[in-house]
């Protein structure tokens, strides 16, 4: 990934920076500059999600990319936000672990790199909410 | 005064029993739970490294008091495993908490260390008035040589401590350094495994430092062993600080607290620190507590401190490392391998 793109994105993938319109309340992750809804009436402003949510589906992925394929088998998800907003990302937890209807917490963890001497990609990843953690 | 305001620190949930090591290498495990006291050790998950053990230690720490990040005016990492040789893991940190862009950060490098260190310079911002809060990280993902005596130890760890002068959960009467040229234990730039003097790690090293710091603290507070409720030493394995605490007049029951190696091994920069952060989930105000750090080169830093009230509206408020301990999932040696990036491919 170019440098310039990995870290435009580092607002959203290390805090979950979306955006809300304050015209209709509509809440946007990824970030959104217009509001689909309103227009050219939408406000456009800044929001951070929490990170908490809920696992609405799941895969295991057991053959993946080149970037990826050291780390299977592992679990990617859609995951509702406590807010509102779905996002897909990888859950850190044993294949069979993973249900439907689980609630999750944002993790901080390596996403990608460049290779051995490129840039290190870090983001949110989620994780089962355990009482320990909540 | 100066002191702690808030602590946060994490641990991976992976381990490695030191069995699968030995059975791996032909040595005897009796022997080595027996001469190093030391059960299991934490690893990495396969996306975690210093920066995202830092960044969780912090995000804790921030939680534990809900701390406006935007009044930290400092962060210093301290490792021997930062992700990059240049480009600085406190800029990911600060990021990662939002406590951008009105602060200064910077990676600090003193082997095991370099947390404490990092302690140090806060107090100094703070006293000095330049900063409001002031965070200092030890992390690490340590390393070791495939079959290096250092494999049944070297784990994956970290504590974050935000200094300040309010709101404060321990107060810091003082601290001493004692620090000398002592090649104990190296990495050479762009080496991928750590060196070390053997037998020569202890006498002249861990042991001379940490009883010179111990002893100074000490007689600059005007304090004497049996005025400490509890006592922390840098953890490279579990006899160490037992042998460094009776040598200077402590009892087991003043370091049995803090002692966590044991069951997650040792996290270098992180050992002294998670040991401290054992502590702060138990102490009652008004215990009094002394840590002494020590990094290869070779140094100790010592500090000593009071618990205040303020302890019991925050204790509850993180996960405690007793909380960070449990559950742990098991790698037998190849994912341990795998997980280490000791499988060159």
């Amino acid at each position: 990934m170019a440098v310039p793109r990995l870290w435009r994105h580092i607002p959203t993938r290390y805090n979950l920076i979306g955006t809300e319109c304050q015209t209709c309340g509509g809440l946007y992750f990824p970030p959104r500059t217009t509001c689909p809804t309103c227009r050219r009436d939408g406000r456009i402003i800044e929001r951070k999600f929490k990170g908490t949510g809920e696992v609405v589906t799941y895969t295991t992925i057991y053959s993946a990319s080149a970037a990826f394929h050291r780390q299977t088998p592992y679990v990617l998800a859609i995951v509702k936000l406590d807010e509102g907003p779905l996002l897909t990302g990888q859950i850190v937890c044993d294949p069979d672990e993973a249900k439907i209807g689980m609630k999750v917490r944002p993790v901080f963890r390596k996403l990608g790199e460049d290779g051995p001497s490129g840039i290190i990609y870090y983001g949110t990843k989620f994780a089962p909410l355990t009482e320990a953690s909540q | 005064m100066i002191g702690i305001t808030s602590y946060g620190a994490y641990i991976p949930r992976y381990r490695i029993k030191v069995e699968e090591i030995a059975r791996v290498w032909g040595d005897d495990p009796e022997h080595i739970k027996k001469g190093l006291l030391i059960y299991e050790k934490s690893v990495p998950d396969l996306d975690e490294d210093t920066a995202t053990i830092a960044v969780e230690a912090a995000r804790s720490a921030i939680y534990r008091r809900s701390i406006d990040p935007k009044e930290i005016g400092a962060i210093y990492v301290g490792s021997e495993s930062h992700p990059y040789a240049v480009k600085p893991t406190a800029t990911i940190v600060a990021e990662a908490i939002r406590a951008t862009p009105d602060l200064t950060a910077a990676d600090f490098e003193f082997a095991c260390k370099a947390g404490t260190a990092a302690i140090q310079t806060c107090m100094g911002e703070v006293a000095m008035g330049a900063i409001k809060y002031g965070m200092a990280i030890g992390a690490d993902i340590s390393q070791s040589a495939p079959g290096d005596a250092l494999e049944y130890t070297a784990a994956a760890g970290g504590a974050a401590y935000i200094i300040g002068k309010k709101n404060l959960i321990t107060e810091i009467e003082d601290t001493f350094s004692f620090t000398t040229d002592t090649p104990d234990f190296w990495r050479r730039e762009g080496e991928s495994y750590p060196m070390h003097g053997g037998r020569f790690t202890g006498e002249p090293a861990y042991f001379k430092h940490i009883i010179s710091a111990t002893k100074g603290i000490m007689k600059k507070v005007g304090t004497k062993p049996s005025d400490y409720d509890y006592v922390v030493f840098h953890q490279p394995n579990g006899k160490f600080p037992l042998r460094v605490a009776k040598t200077l007049g402590f009892s087991e029951e003043q370091i049995g607290l803090g002692l966590v190696v044991p069951m997650m091994g040792n996290t270098y920069s992180g050992s002294s620190l998670i040991g401290l952060a054992a502590i702060l989930d138990q102490a009652k105000p008004g215990s009094m507590i002394l840590m002494t750090s020590f990094g290869s080169g070779a140094g100790s830093d010592a500090f000593s401190m009071t618990v205040t009230d303020g302890i019991e509206e925050v204790r509850d408020k993180a996960p405690t490392i007793a909380e960070l301990l449990k559950n742990p999932r098991y790698l037998d040696y190849a994912l341990y391998a795998k997980h280490k990036g000791k499988i060159a491919v």
